[in-house]
């Protein structure tokens, strides 16, 4: 197969089969599932030839296709990926097909559509990643809000409306601006490639009006405090499937941006304000790890946790940047690839609880943890995996939870005793939270007369906790397939923030 | 004294053919009997088929030189050439969509075609003017059909209010015009447009009397665009007329508006150009602050759709007030996507419609996606390009002229208009939750004719295939506007 196809193949695939399965048609649900399942796993096995082709060994593009699209402006259809991508997009590819097995009974609903939403996010997702025409990234950033849009409007829960539309307008406004600001550089440089715009030298005050707007696109997306309050109404309202890709998938797009954009772009601009975002990383860190603690409804409180896990992400990103300009490149790298880690491993942790909280809402339709107590008598494997997963959730030794947190900690007790300190907070309240949900429903006498009914997961759940089991664990213990892929390019990037746009 | 060359008339076949064929269906029409009105409607869609011919004939496959013939008052240009073609494009898709809607009310009569034909009559002359007069007199064949059209009900006394309210206004409108044009005659002492710039690039003129001229010519032109302060007829003519008429008076017309704003402004008026800027800038921000704040308030589907178009005729503005080729690129980029879907999105609300029956307020849209999942889709395909979200080509109308206006440094316009059309998303949004979250409250089943099937499912599909497609559009419209004499 022709090298640059594969990835066009991975964004279109998707798409293509979306809308194959949207002629199969609601009337046709069984069709309309087997199609999906069997345009998934198209997807995930086409991710194989990518890792096998990718050599780890280079810093620059790979698998790059050019096409062009808009002459006049110079916008092209411009595909190529990294080490900072390629993990991304296996993760996107596995957690949909994981998505669509899981969403296989839930989901009764126009399921021809509910299928096709999925499969066609898959693809715009994929094709975030892989974009490095600046305008290409925009136009699938922000297509994917319309099958989101849709997703958690229709299929959500009773106050859907107001979450979706939240979702919408937050995201919305957030990249609108950083539209205005990828327009500038393409006046700028002429040129609407993502590489030529980080090679663009820009002044102090350039620097610091792109800096803003496209933080303004990313930290809305990732969610950082104190813009993060859609994700909890978003989370809570949303379909199973929906909750697992906007946590898993959707919020490593803002940390994405933030090391594809923000630092090589604004690398001044970027250490000038860096204080500011590891402020609220940590803020992020501690007190919304606190407010998780308080919740009552299962999906909030992991949607907190979210917003709290990646605010480890970005103390990653940006602690990188004054040890990268202060010659500690080794502790830059280190800060740079915990938070990516730490991105890769959320992805999957916080799929794994959705699906968790996805089960028990299938069998009780409540989210409530007062409403559950003693599940383990009745389901001993499913609490098995719960328990695994919230450990991991906590950060324990062995899971990939713990490899980029420790990771992350590390680099910053090179950066500043006390953000390490304050970081490693984390280890504690995340336990509480993560451990006290478990003694609460999964632990103790059964209280409620519903939960004696409840029987014990499937075959068909089993395979997607367990498939989640095995790569928490697999990376936990094993991080370095993963380290090696983003080796290069995470080097790469820490020149490029060593590299001061203002003198060069 | 002036002379006449026969070999002028050549290029001005599209124009001829076009008033010929409108004649021969006004006198065909007496004679074709009711229940045979359907050639009424082959003959008008055959008009257009073949003045867009004739104007593809005059093409000799390259780009044609800009010629201006009959004394200055008539240039044929690529600029002319391509929103001609699209005017016509733009009013077959009307008479397609409105067909059923007017053979169900009564209305099914050889006066729409007439006057629709009348009317880009009116606007063909307004794309290819040269001087003021010309302008003048396509301003005028276009709006006298139109306030016929938007009575054509005659029975209705909404439809008549309206009409009443749009003729008086759009009188004043033109009395203005002519106001300033007098003004600007007196103090150039033409009416030519070339003449015009040159006196005043020599400034040869009275800047006081000019000024005063300009600002008149411009408050005429605000009036036909709909643009804030001069939109009070906009959204009460919406309502008011069949929405079949106000299909057409809210797609085609902004085609016609954007050229005489570029030939007035720019090849007329191009020396006074920091003068109309800053009214444009104006006017400009304040229609995507009321278009799009006062458009969420509204609970009749045309009614938000007459906000939205002042919310785009502010987008289009911004274009031309950057007064670069860019600038000027980039509104008839989005004057003509706009068009296709402004024409597209009544459509959904004709197809909606049926006998005894007006699908006028959103809540009857309520459910779309169970009904017809085809049409609701089409419908989101509509409102997801008006709110400019990619990949739909609406998206790229904004993405130019956001390009154009930062390119001549005005950044923060740019950022106004973005956030406004934020605050826009909100009520395009809205359309496709009642579509697709809500239930249905009637079930009646939704089964157009065949041609108008096919022509709203390729409006729809056109939404995404423009913008894969943009490129080669987006170039036609630069080399169009490079074509502009002055």
């Amino acid at each position: 197969m022709n090298e640059s196809l594969l990835l066009s193949l991975l964004i279109w695939a998707p798409i293509v089969g979306g809308v194959l399965v949207l002629f199969a048609g609601d009337g046709r649900p069984a069709m309309a599932r087997m199609l999906a399942l069997l345009v998934s796993l198209v997807s995930l096995l086409l991710c194989i030839p990518l890792y096998m082709g990718f050599d780890t060994g280079v810093a620059d593009m790979q698998f790059v296709q050019q096409l062009p699209w808009i002459e006049t402006f110079g916008i092209q259809y411009y595909l190529g990926i990294d080490g900072l991508s390629l993990p991304l997009i296996i993760l996107t590819a596995f957690i949909s097909l994981l998505v669509i097995i899981a969403s296989w009974e839930a989901v009764n609903e126009r399921v021809a559509q509910y299928f096709a939403a999925f499969l066609m996010l898959e693809g715009l997702m994929i094709g975030v990643f892989c974009a490095v025409d600046a305008f290409l990234f925009y136009v699938f950033f922000e297509a994917m809000l319309i099958p989101m849009f849709l997703i958690i409007g229709v299929w959500g829960g009773p106050n859907r409306v107001y979450a979706t539309f939240k979702f919408f307008l937050y995201t919305f406004l957030g990249s609108v601006l950083m539209l205005v600001a990828l327009v500038y550089m393409l006046l700028k440089g002429d040129s609407a490639s993502i590489l030529a715009m980080q090679d663009l030298s820009l002044t102090m005050r350039e620097q610091t009006w792109i800096f803003f707007a496209l933080f303004a696109a990313f930290a809305v997306k990732i969610p950082m405090f104190p813009v993060h309050t859609w994700l909890p109404d978003a989370h809570v309202e949303a379909p199973t499937g929906g909750s697992v890709i906007l946590a898993a998938i959707m919020l490593k797009i803002g940390g994405y941006g933030f090391l594809r954009f923000s630092l090589p772009i604004a690398p001044d601009a970027s250490l000038e304000y860096d204080w500011l975002i590891i402020t609220f990383s940590l803020i992020a860190i501690v007190y919304v790890g606190l407010i998780a603690m308080v919740q009552t409804d299962m999906k909030k409180l992991i949607a907190y946790s979210s917003i709290s896990h990646m605010g480890f992400v970005t103390l990653g990103t940006f602690i990188a940047l004054s040890m990268a300009i202060a010659g500690n490149t080794s502790g830059a790298a280190l800060a740079l690839e915990g938070g990516m880690i730490q991105m890769i491993s959320h992805g999957f942790i916080s799929a794994a609880l959705f699906l968790f909280v996805g089960v028990l809402y299938d069998r009780m339709h409540s989210r409530n943890i007062d409403d559950y107590g003693g599940v383990i008598n009745k389901m001993p494997v499913f609490a098995a995996f719960s328990v695994l997963f919230f450990m991991a959730n906590s950060g324990l030794p062995g899971t990939s939870g713990f490899v980029g947190e420790f990771m992350v900690i590390l680099a910053s007790l090179q950066a500043n005793f006390w953000y390490a300190f304050l970081a490693a907070t984390t280890l504690i309240v995340g336990a509480a939270y993560s451990l006290w949900l478990v003694k609460r429903v999964i632990f103790g006498e059964i209280t409620n007369e519903k939960v004696n009914h409840l029987k014990d997961i499937n075959g068909r759940e089993t395979l997607v906790l367990s498939s989640l089991a095995f790569v928490i664990l697999l990376f936990g213990i094993w991080p370095d397939p993963l380290v090696d892929v983003m080796h290069e390019s995470i080097y790469k990037l820490v020149e490029q923030i060593q590299q001061s746009k203002l003198t060069g | 004294m002036m002379e006449f060359n026969t070999s002028e008339l050549t290029l001005l076949i599209p124009e001829m053919l076009l008033l010929t064929m409108a004649c021969v269906v006004l006198v065909a029409d007496l004679f074709i009997p009711e229940q045979r009105r359907g050639i009424t409607y082959l003959l008008s869609i055959a008009t257009l088929v073949f003045t867009a011919i004739a104007i593809l004939r005059l093409h000799d496959g390259s780009a044609i030189a800009t010629t201006v013939i009959m004394n200055g008052a008539f240039v044929r240009d690529q600029l002319g050439d391509v929103l001609k073609l699209c005017i016509l494009g733009v009013t077959g898709i009307v008479f397609v969509y409105s067909k059923a809607y007017l053979r169900e009310r009564n209305l099914f009569k050889g006066e729409f075609y007439v006057l629709c034909l009348f009317a880009v009559l009116g606007m063909m002359v307004i794309v290819s003017s040269a001087n003021m007069l010309s302008v003048y007199l396509g301003i005028e064949l276009l709006a006298l059909s139109s306030y016929t059209l938007v009575a054509l009900n005659r029975d209705s006394g909404v439809a008549s209010e309206s009409a009443m309210k749009y003729f008086v206004l759009g009188a004043m409108a033109s009395g203005m015009l002519l106001y300033g044009i007098s003004m600007i005659y007196g103090a150039t002492g033409t009416i030519d447009f070339q003449t015009m710039s040159e006196v005043i690039a020599a400034g040869g003129a009275n800047g006081m009397i000019l000024s005063f001229g300009l600002v008149f010519v411009v408050i005429g032109l605000a009036f036909k665009f709909g643009a804030v302060p001069f939109h009070m007829w906009l959204p009460d003519v919406y309502e008011g007329a069949p929405t079949a008429v106000t299909l057409f008076i809210s797609s085609a017309p902004k085609l016609a508006a954007v050229a005489m704003a570029l030939r007035l402004l720019d090849f007329g008026l191009g020396g006074l150009f920091e003068h109309w800027q800053q009214m444009l800038i104006i006017m400009a921000v304040l229609s995507l602050m009321l278009g799009n704040v006062v458009a969420i308030a509204q609970t009749n589907i045309k009614r938000m759709l007459a906000y939205s178009t002042i919310a785009h005729v502010g987008f289009m503005l911004l274009g031309i007030l950057s007064g670069s080729e860019t600038g000027y690129a980039a509104a008839m980029f989005y004057a003509i996507t706009y068009a296709i879907m402004s024409a597209g999105a009544f459509g959904v609300v004709i197809l909606l419609s049926r006998a005894g029956f007006e699908a006028e307020t959103l809540d009857d849209f309520a459910g779309l996606n169970r009904r017809n999942p085809w049409y609701a889709f089409v419908m989101l395909s509509m409102m997801a390009s008006l709110a400019g979200i990619p990949p739909f080509v609406g998206f790229f109308a904004k993405l130019q002229i956001i390009n154009a206006v930062v390119d001549v440094n005005l950044t923060w316009l740019a950022i106004v208009a973005v956030i406004f059309s934020v605050i826009g998303v909100f009520y395009y949004l809205r359309i496709i939750k009642l579509m697709y979250m809500d239930e249905p409250t009637d079930e009646h089943p939704i089964s157009p004719r065949v041609d108008m099937a096919a022509v709203l499912s390729i409006n729809g599909a056109l939404q995404l295939l423009l913008s894969i497609f943009a490129g080669p559009l987006i170039a036609v419209c630069v080399i169009a506007v490079s074509g502009i004499p002055g």
